[in-house]
């Protein structure tokens, strides 16, 4: 199966102010990704911008790649521009997808986070216990879909304009202290975010799973660009590709 | 028409063609093995091996620029004897010339590196990186000093009987003096260029982006100043002239033969396209049968 190809833009709109979801029709017949793994997407016709760009797979639709992203800088400004019909190189699936979660688990997402979390949700139906924050009501994006894909929902904002109003890991380490079960629990979103995740998870015995992210240069694990620091048993620590051994990590593994 | 003749020859290495991958571009090979038949490069230069792994620098490492990239990754590397012991054995399958690129922070250690590697089956040519601090000269860089690049090539000539290519460093005032030194201290062949050293800035945070703060850089933006720099070496020496920066296709890898070089890798490119070396191979075959020629060594160094 091919994991370097050539694919249709079928749509390329908005899904909130800043945030615009791509669906893909692959030119040949590819790999079907897991949950957690990322595609490395064209960024556009010139060398500038001329490094391709990371993307978790958001959800598999009718055998469309689709994918959700924030327009942010050049490379995700130019991805912003590509047409209904315009062909784009695709390098993927790739990485370390999530472990399949046996029974319930706690999904914790922090804005574009949902990304990545989404198509676990979509596969474990009703199993997740969903925890999302984001800045405003604007740019929790989904989150009545995944809701709904979710056997429990809570929702925090920056602003207090849905949810409630605060850090979503402070309403995770509320849940946890009262609901007392233990369930295992995957995060994707900013990396202080992932990082007080893994602290309040270790802090209740729970297995954490996070997915990471680095600047890329290749996706492939050729150039070393993306590497993070993690426990070794040899010497002090590791360098590991979040591309490759990556981009989801059990939380022990990493040195925050 | 009959298929043109691509094969080359680099003191004594035959090469199918000549295109080969630029080092820390291209990993230890399996890395790009599921993107297309390895069989089809000239040669693999894999990441720079050290006497001992090196863990490599803080990140970030790497920062896009205008058609390029800066990288400091710090020379991460799994060291010579795993290299041998679990890399080299995957290589071996192919009918692809092997070149090492190894490096040291001292003179003993370049010569031991050649030594070491001279030793394991499979391994075909050594490239010596001297882009790196000397440690025991108040970590002046090898290959921007006359008298240590001198001096380390000397030393580690004696080490190896393989064909000894020295990578030479673009951040000197006359490459083609420096490739000279490196012919007489009893280079085989040189390839230029390695990074050129550059800088970014996070204004706001008033900060270098990258964690060394001072990265090399890489890709079609340095190309114009490699074209350059591989016709002043070209001119400077006889011995073999491998050539790099910024190849994205035939056309640019075709620049540096009519400049002068017996073969041409293909670095940063292979991020954007994994096979690129591969596609890069095609694309002369492509000019050679629309020109009509038959051996590509009737175009290098034929620039008028
Ligand atoms: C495995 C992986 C999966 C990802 N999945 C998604 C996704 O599903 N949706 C989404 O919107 N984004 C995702 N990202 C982040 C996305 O790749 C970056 O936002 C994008 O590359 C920025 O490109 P740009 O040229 O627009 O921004 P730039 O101009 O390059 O940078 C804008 C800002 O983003 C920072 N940045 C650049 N690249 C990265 C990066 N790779 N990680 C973190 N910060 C970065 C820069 O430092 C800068 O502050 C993912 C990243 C990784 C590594
Ligand atoms: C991420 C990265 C890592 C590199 N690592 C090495 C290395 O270990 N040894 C070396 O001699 N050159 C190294 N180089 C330099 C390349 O081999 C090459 O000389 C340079 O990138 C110019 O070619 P390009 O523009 O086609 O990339 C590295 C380049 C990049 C981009
Ligand atoms: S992005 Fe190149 S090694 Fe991970």
């Amino acid at each position: 199966m091919r994991r370097h190809f050539k694919a249709k833009v079928i749509d390329n709109n908005f899904a909130a102010e800043s945030f615009k979801l791509i669906t893909l029709s692959p030119a040949s017949e590819v790999s079907v990704p897991l949950p957690g793994q990322f595609y490395m997407l064209e960024s556009g016709r010139s060398t500038d911008p001329l490094l391709k760009r990371p993307f978790s797979i958001f959800r598999l639709n009718d055998g469309c790649l689709q994918f959700l992203y924030r327009v942010r800088g050049k490379g995700t400004t130019s991805i912003a521009g590509f047409n209904r019909g315009d062909f784009i190189n695709v390098v993927g699936p790739l990485g370390k997808a999530y472990p399949d979660p046996e029974g319930p688990f706690i999904a914790v997402a922090g804005g574009v986070g949902i990304a990545s979390l989404y198509s676990l949700l979509e596969k474990k139906r009703g199993k997740a216990m969903l925890f999302y924050g984001a800045r405003n009501v604007r740019e929790l994006i989904c989150f009545e879909e995944a809701s709904k894909l979710s056997a429990k929902a809570f929702s925090t904002t920056d602003d207090g304009s849905s949810g409630v109003k605060g850090l979503v890991t402070d309403k995770l380490s509320e849940f946890i202290k009262n609901e007392g079960r233990s369930m295992p629990v995957y995060a994707c979103g900013p990396h202080p975010m992932l990082k007080k995740v893994a602290e309040i998870a270790k802090h209740n015995n729970l297995k954490c799973y996070v997915s990471l992210e680095e600047h890329m240069a290749c996706g492939i694990g050729a150039c070393l660009g993306c590497v993070v620091k993690s426990k070794s048993s040899a010497v002090e620590y590791e360098y590991k590709r979040v591309c490759k051994e990556g981009p989801v990590f059990d939380a022990d593994e990493v040195l925050w | 028409m009959i298929a043109p003749n691509l094969a080359v020859d680099i003191a004594g290495l035959k090469l199918k063609n000549p295109v080969m991958t630029a080092s820390g571009t291209f990993g230890y090979g399996e890395e790009y093995a599921d993107y297309f038949d390895l069989n089809a490069l000239g040669a693999i230069v894999v990441k720079g091996l050290s006497i001992t792994p090196r863990t490599g620098n803080p990140t970030p490492r790497i920062v896009e620029t205008p058609s390029g990239m800066l990288n400091a990754i710090g020379l991460q590397n799994i060291g010579v004897r795993t290299f041998i012991d679990e890399k080299l054995p995957f290589l071996r399958q192919f009918d692809t010339k092997v070149i090492a690129n190894f490096f040291g922070d001292s003179i003993e250690e370049y010569a031991e590196c050649a030594r070491m590697l001279s030793d394991a089956e499979g391994v075909h040519a050594l490239e010596m990186n001297i882009s790196c601090p000397n440690k025991q000269e108040g970590w002046i860089v090898f290959g921007t000093d006359p008298m240590t690049m001198d001096k380390v090539i000397s030393v580690t000539r004696k080490s190896t009987a393989l064909p000894l290519i020295v990578k030479l460093s673009p951040n000197v005032k006359d490459i083609g003096q420096m490739a000279k030194i490196a012919e007489n201290a009893g280079a085989d062949a040189v390839s230029a260029i390695n990074t050129i050293t550059g800088m970014v800035i996070d204004v706001r945070k008033r900060m270098p982006v990258l964690a060394n703060k001072t990265g090399g850089l890489s890709g079609p933006a340095i190309r114009p100043v490699a074209v350059r720099m591989v016709w002043e070496v070209c001119r400077a020496v006889k011995i073999p002239v491998i050539g790099m920066g910024g190849i994205m296709n035939a056309e640019d890898a075709l620049q540096f033969l009519i400049a002068g070089a017996r073969a041409v890798a293909v670095g940063t490119a292979n991020f954007i396209n994994p096979s690129a070396a591969a596609d890069v191979v095609e694309g002369l075959k492509l000019f050679l049968q629309d020109e009509g020629v038959s051996d590509i060594n009737e175009i290098i160094g034929t620039l008028r």
